[in-house]
């Protein structure tokens, strides 16, 4: 992808989150809509190894932008891990070490030339359990512009964090207490905070290692609604233990078993007409 | 909200050159906090190092002791005779005479009575005592020539290490030539050759240059006050003040014209180029002009020329380059407690090989004494052993007993809390707060009136006591204890308790035929850790008066003694400089105990330690 | 005499263990399984009880009866000599105790003999009565333990509640050594106090500190107990020593916990542990012999004038001392900030460092202000490196370059000098109670703050 088409790739995205608003999406969306989506992330034969033993084995897919893709399998897969090469994470084990290539944006992001601390910027992370800093609501939201420099006034930061808390839906919730500590919220609202804070870095992909994992059916719901809302800006990777989450917020899934990506198709295909066995023996609930 | 935010372009932000520019400076922080991170660890590193090598060093320079051989012919007195025949080994025989009369045959030439006093000095006071228990063991030597070592004194061995600085060889050219001053007994000029004592004027023109900036800097400060006193003087009001005024005015132009004075002629002293003769006194550097046997002490100096009195007899008149030689001692008579009189004793003794160096195992051997050179820690080590042994015959059960209770059957009510509570904030309390619990309730004694009796509580333990000091460590280990043996009860698992329980073992059969034995290598690290700091422990004792000057072992816990770390506060706080040193070798032999209990420590562990 | 007593008393509870086992024996004809408690039970039940019997009572009767006769012979001592003073009358008794005893008396005259005589004749019937007192209880504990011995008795029951009770006697020490501490103060403290005329702002506002210079009749000149210098002295030193400590430990404890490898820790910790280990008087030694000479010259070369003995000598080489409190306990809160907490940092973008600045440190920081406090209570509360390097003269300054004395030092000086216990003693310990109220409160005050702090993340 070359320059330009980033920019008009982006160019169409504002007009559409323009035109439609932030709410009135709806979840099914027609054939035509799916092809028109462009590739954000291209990975080709991924392996990744900690110490001497291959946690993922030669993976290669390409994520969508504008698209929730899921992730899926049974535990100790590789799909976390899978997960968290997309933002260099795994930098941060030492014996941890990843071949084969990432391209964001056709930029390879284990090139040498590329900062992981900037490639997180624009690729962020929600992580299986919320986890606020101990600080307050709005210091929580405002970490990530402020460490990087998005804001260069007070007035632009409280705009980014306004606008970040209404897009992971919690602004009305939070608006009067912005200076209460961020600890001291329902688990839901901490992962949605951690969402807000998140999408105030401004990241292009947002990947979420179990979002709901540690939450109860409610906030579930709500999580799950905010992620379908948040895929009109964003490419969002999950990865669930849930086969009806991934059924409920995704348009691609990927299903991992042993370090092995065996199946990536559209979700409709994925729970309906499985291609592989193992597949068709995880959906069913045979093993997981 | 007034403004929307495009989050697109910020996004876009996240390639910009700005941000590239402002990721160097976020990665340059990180190079700081790292940088300060490892100064930390340097500069804790480099303490540690400066520590252990000012130890080191000083410890190593006692290691050796040294001695005179002397050829003492021995005789005895009556008194000494009956000494001597006494079989109590305590009652030891003094030979300092012959001690003294050998020193006199060995230096060469006639030694005056004033002298004998400076000579007589050289050697430790133990030297003649020595001299007795050898004869004591052996009475045929009595009337025999015998070849004797004797223990050299304190100072005179920091000279022999150098502490003081020795003479050098100067520059020694040109024919030494001997002149007898006419009238003046003893007193030679001698003549050398052009450049010989270039090293030793410039030396003494340096000393004088220094002093009279010295003594200009005062001229200096006393014209300011002569100043401030003038100005005050126009400002007097009352007659009283005037006259007070007047005469301090007087006293200060007094001593800024002396001051004067006193920089001029050391000015023009340094200054002059042409031929000048320095008088040498004791706050200059000593000279010596050496040949054949004998010494010359300069007592002036000139270019070519030395006027000086021999301290040994120089048999003939000139010496060609190579036969004789120029000494200088930079260190002035004034700043060491050797006068060059013992310099030149002492570099004579050095020079014929009769000082022995010997490995000093006295300092480990025997007891505390007033002078440096026979002072040794063995009193303060058996001190230390009785109170460690008193610390942990009382620590340790009590702490086991205590753990066992608070671990298996304390109830969780606020008692329990609150010996809990208790017991980490004894763990904090200031080591001297224990002494004086200790001295008020183990030595002193309360005394409280009641019903017009009075009553003592407590002041059951001797004061000085092994015991007494045992007891307040004891007390000030108990909480390291009790936390240790908690932690490592707890760590027991349950499933070892409910087998025990399930075979019909009671609670207090379980404790300790199940759990204690399981628990016990974590207890006995804790402990030994507690005992270590206990062992370093100083200021509570010296409340209990285990400073005391102990000069025998205590051989009971009840009686008076001291503890190594008191013994290093008392040699630390000896002005005597050999102490210095000697300070040092008791820190060396204390942290060597330390090292050993802590590598027991360590070791216990790694031996028992267990994942359950 | 005593010792013996006690030695016979272990001897007897010995003789009792073995009878006792044997007679349960005995008494179970031959099934052992016929007893209720095992047979070394009953030996067990046996010697606890003559031992308690045979040491309590030695105990009680020696604290008693040794008060009552020197109360009979300070009696006497009173009737003879009613015109003197308490404190004469009391060195009367002590030299007549050293003459009894063949001691040697400070003076020797017929009063003192005569009052020998009768210490002696009491001394008589105080031993006497303390060792039959003892050895009869004993030996009744003995004869009714004995008698109790019987198929049927509940040893083991009897015996462990003794020995419950003994775990506990020892679980209750610490509560006493408490006690002890405050209650030895407070006596001293009080006394203090009435010698001064109760006028307390004297001693905690007053700027004069010597205490012992303004004696009279027992009385202490009130102008003369300020401990303001003293107070001014330990603050100095402990803001020295703290200035050394904090940042270094900190840094150190940053290092270790997010940057240094594996292999930096395996070294670094162990090296920062040493320095913990070292007694404080080597470190004393130090500050004496290397550090203020050095800081001596090195004020000499630039022009300022440092005392041998200075504030700031003591202060650093404190600081050294406290440096792995400080990194060990700075390490363990750092380590214990949840790894999720960085992630979230490290997933929004951010480098370690502003990860740490940002996020660690403030989630840490309860943790480490108790670190800091503990820090500053041992530091407040150490004594010989400041006794050795720091000064005794109670000068009030504010320059660290000065000599100054703490606390402390002046404990030790008052305690360990030629000044009777008397006039001594009551000064030192008020300040030693000033200190432990001090030290206490911050003690409390870090506890709760980490404890809080672990209830946070557990």
């Amino acid at each position: 992808m070359t320059e330009t088409d980033m920019q008009n790739a982006t160019a169409t995205e504002t007009e559409s989150q323009n035109a439609s608003g932030l709410s009135d999406i709806s979840p099914v969306r027609s054939a035509e809509q799916i092809a028109e989506r462009d590739i954000k992330v291209r990975c080709h034969e991924v392996d990744v190894f900690y110490g001497t033993s291959q946690a993922i084995k030669k993976v290669s897919m390409d994520i969508e932008d504008k698209a929730v893709t899921a992730f899926i399998g049974p535990s100790g897969c590789g799909k976390s891990t899978f997960l968290r090469c997309i933002n260099r994470m795994n930098d941060t084990i030492d014996i941890c070490r990843v071949d084969g290539t990432i391209e964001l944006d056709g930029e390879d992001i284990y090139d040498q030339e590329i900062d992981p601390v900037q490639l997180r910027a624009r690729v962020g992370m929600v992580f299986q359990k919320p986890n606020p800093f101990p600080k307050s609501i709005y210091e929580n939201v405002s970490y990530g512009p402020k460490i990087h420099g998005l804001a260069a006034t007070k007035a632009d930061l409280d705009g980014i964090v306004e606008a970040s808390l209404k897009r992971a839906a919690l602004w009305d919730e939070v608006k009067d207490r912005l200076d209460s500590p961020g600890t001291g919220l329902s688990g839901g609202q901490q992962q949605r905070l951690c969402i807000a804070r998140a999408v105030a870095t401004a990241p292009e992909v947002l990947l979420m290692d179990e979002p709901c994992s540690a939450l109860d059916p409610i906030a579930t719901a709500q999580v799950e609604e905010l992620i379908d809302e948040l895929r009109q800006s964003y490419s969002v990777v999950i990865v669930t233990h849930s086969m009806q989450q991934a059924a409920r917020v995704s348009q691609k899934t990927a299903f991992f078993h042993l370090g092995n990506m065996l199946e990536y198709d559209e979700t409709g295909k994925i729970f309906t007409a499985p291609s592989h066995e193992k597949t068709q023996q995880y959906i069913t609930g045979r093993f997981g | 909200m007034t403004s929307t935010i495009d989050f697109t372009d910020l996004s876009a932000k996240h390639t910009s050159d700005e941000t590239k520019k402002r990721l160097k400076q976020r990665y340059w922080a990180e190079v700081r906090l790292k940088a300060y991170g490892m100064l930390a660890i340097a500069f804790a590193g480099a303490a540690l190092l400066l520590l252990t090598s000012t130890i080191v060093t000083k410890t190593t320079s006692v290691v050796y002791e040294y001695y005179v051989t002397l050829e003492a012919q021995i005789e005895v007195s009556d008194r000494d005779q009956e000494r001597l025949a006494d079989p109590n080994p305590r009652l030891r025989a003094n030979l300092r005479r012959v001690v003294g009369a050998s020193l006199q045959e060995t230096v060469p030439g006639e030694v005056g009575r004033a002298e004998q006093r400076a000579l007589a000095g050289l050697v430790s006071g133990e030297a003649g005592l020595e001299l007795g228990d050898l004869v004591k063991a052996d009475p045929s030597l009595i009337g025999q020539t015998i070849s004797f070592d004797a223990l050299l004194d304190d100072n005179t061995q920091l000279y022999l290490k150098g502490s003081y600085g020795r003479p050098e060889t100067i520059n020694s050219s040109g024919t030494l030539t001997l002149t007898p001053v006419e009238g003046e007994d003893g007193v030679v000029e001698a003549k050398v050759g052009p450049s010989a004592l270039t090293e030793v004027f410039e030396a003494l023109r340096d000393q004088r240059l220094t002093e009279a900036q010295r003594a200009r800097a005062e001229q200096r400060r006393q014209q300011n006050a002569v100043e401030v006193w003038e100005q005050r003087l126009l400002d007097a009001e009352t007659e009283e003040e005037r006259s007070e005024l007047e005469s301090r005015l007087e006293a200060s132009r007094f001593q800024r014209d002396a001051a004067a004075s006193k920089a001029d002629g050391l000015m023009q002293q340094a200054t002059v180029r042409r031929e000048i003769t320095f008088e040498m006194g004791n706050r200059d550097p000593s000279l010596f002009l050496r040949a054949g046997e004998g010494w010359i002490k300069a007592t002036a100096v000139a270019r070519e020329y030395v006027r000086g009195e021999f301290f040994e007899p120089i048999e003939g008149a000139s010496f060609p380059e190579g036969e004789w030689s120029a000494l200088m001692m930079m260190s002035p008579e004034i700043e060491r407690p050797i006068d060059d009189r013992q310099v030149v004793w002492l570099e004579d003794f050095s020079d014929r090989g009769l000082i022995v160096e010997k490995f000093n195992s006295r300092i480990l051997t025997v007891s505390d004494s007033a002078s440096a050179e026979l002072a040794g820690i063995w009193g303060a080590l058996v001190g230390s052993f009785w109170t460690m042994m008193v610390t942990f015959l009382l620590a340790f059960p009590l702490g086991v007993m205590a753990s066992i209770y608070l671990e298996e059957f304390a109830p969780k009510n606020r008692t329990t809390d609150l010996i809990e509570v208790n017991i980490n904030n004894l763990a904090a309390v200031p080591s001297i707060v224990f002494g004086l619990l200790g001295l008020a309730i183990f030595v002193a004694g309360i005394d409280v009136h009641i019903f017009g009796y009075e009553i003592q509580i407590g002041g059951f333990l001797p004061r000085s006591s092994p015991l007494a000091g045992g007891a307040v460590l004891a007390l000030m280990t108990l909480p390291t204890i009790i936390i240790a043996g908690r932690a490592s009860i707890r760590a027991v698992p349950p499933s070892i308790r409910d087998a025990a329980l399930g075979l019909g073992a009671s609670k207090l059969q379980t404790a300790t035929h199940h759990v204690l034995p399981l628990a016990m290598p974590g207890i006995l690290t804790g402990s030994i850790i507690g005992m270590a700091q206990a062992l370093g422990e100083t200021a509570p004792l010296l409340l209990v008066g285990m400073n005391s000057f102990i000069q025998e072992p205590p051989g009971d816990p009840l009686s008076p003694g001291n503890v190594l770390p008191t013994l290093i506060y008392q040699w630390n706080s000896n002005s005597e400089r050999l102490f210095d040193d000697k300070t040092a070798a008791a820190i060396s032999v204390l942290l060597i105990f330390l090292v050993i209990m802590n590598a027991l420590a360590v070791l216990l562990r790694k031996r028992f330690e267990r994942r359950w | 005499m005593l010792p013996l007593t006690l030695l016979t008393i272990v001897l007897m509870s010995l003789v009792a263990f073995a009878l006792g086992r044997s007679r349960a024996l005995a008494s179970s004809e031959g099934k052992i399984s016929s007893l209720h408690s095992r047979p070394s039970y009953h030996g067990m039940y046996m010697l606890l009880w003559v031992l308690l019997a045979g040491i309590g009572v030695f105990i009680v009767a020696d604290i008693l009866f040794s008060a009552f006769f020197t109360n009979l012979v300070m009696g006497a001592i009173r009737e003879a000599t009613p015109d003197l003073a308490p404190i004469a009358q009391s060195l009367i008794y002590s030299d007549a105790v050293k003459i009894a005893d063949g001691g040697l008396p400070s003076t020797e005259d017929d009063l003192r003999r005569s009052i020998a005589e009768t210490y002696s004749g009491y001394e008589f019937w105080r031993l006497g009565l303390i060792i039959v007192g003892s050895l009869g209880a004993a030996g009744y504990a003995f004869w009714h333990t004995y008698n109790q011995v019987a198929r049927d008795f509940r040893a083991r029951n009897r015996a462990e509640r003794i020995l419950r009770g003994m775990l506990w006697t020892a679980a209750t020490i610490a509560i006493l050594t408490t006690i002890g501490i405050v209650l030895s103060l407070i006596f001293e403290t009080l006394i203090f106090f009435a010698k001064i005329g109760w006028d307390v702002p004297a001693f905690l506002l007053g700027t004069t500190w010597s205490p012992l210079s303004g004696v009279s009749e027992g009385a202490l000149d009130p102008t003369k107990v300020g401990a303001i210098p003293l107070f001014l002295g330990t603050i100095m030193v402990t803001i020295i020593a703290m200035c050394v400590a904090v940042p270094v430990g900190l840094f150190a404890a940053i290092y270790l916990a997010d940057f240094a490898s594996k292999k930096t820790r395996s070294w670094a910790k162990p090296l920062l542990e040493i320095l913990a280990g070292v007694p404080t008087v080597v470190y004393g030694y130090f500050a004496v012999v290397t550090i203020a000479p050095a800081m001596r010259g090195f004020g000499e070369t630039i022009g300022i004038s440092i005392a041998s003995e200075s504030a700031l000598a003591a202060g650093v080489v404190m600081g050294i001392m406290i440096i792995p409190f400080i990194s060990s306990l700075s390490d363990d809160v750092i380590n214990s900030v949840p790894q999720s907490l960085r992630d979230g940092s490290y997933g929004l973008g951010a480098t370690k460092a502003e990860t740490v600045r940002r996020v660690v440190l403030p989630a840490a920081l309860p943790g480490i202000v108790s670190a800091v406090l503990l820090g500053t209570s041992r530091a407040i509360g150490e004594t010989m490196i400041v006794v050795m390097a720091a000064g005794q003269g109670a000068n009030l300054t504010i320059n660290p370059l000065d000599a100054v004395t703490t606390v402390t030092v002046q404990i030790v000086m008052l305690i360990t000098g030629d000044t009777e216990a008397a006039t001594a003693a009551p000064p030192a310990f008020t300040l030693g109670f000033t200190l432990f109220c001090v030290t206490l409160a911050l003690n409390v005050v870090a506890l709760r703050v980490v404890r809080r702090y672990r209830e946070m993340y557990d």
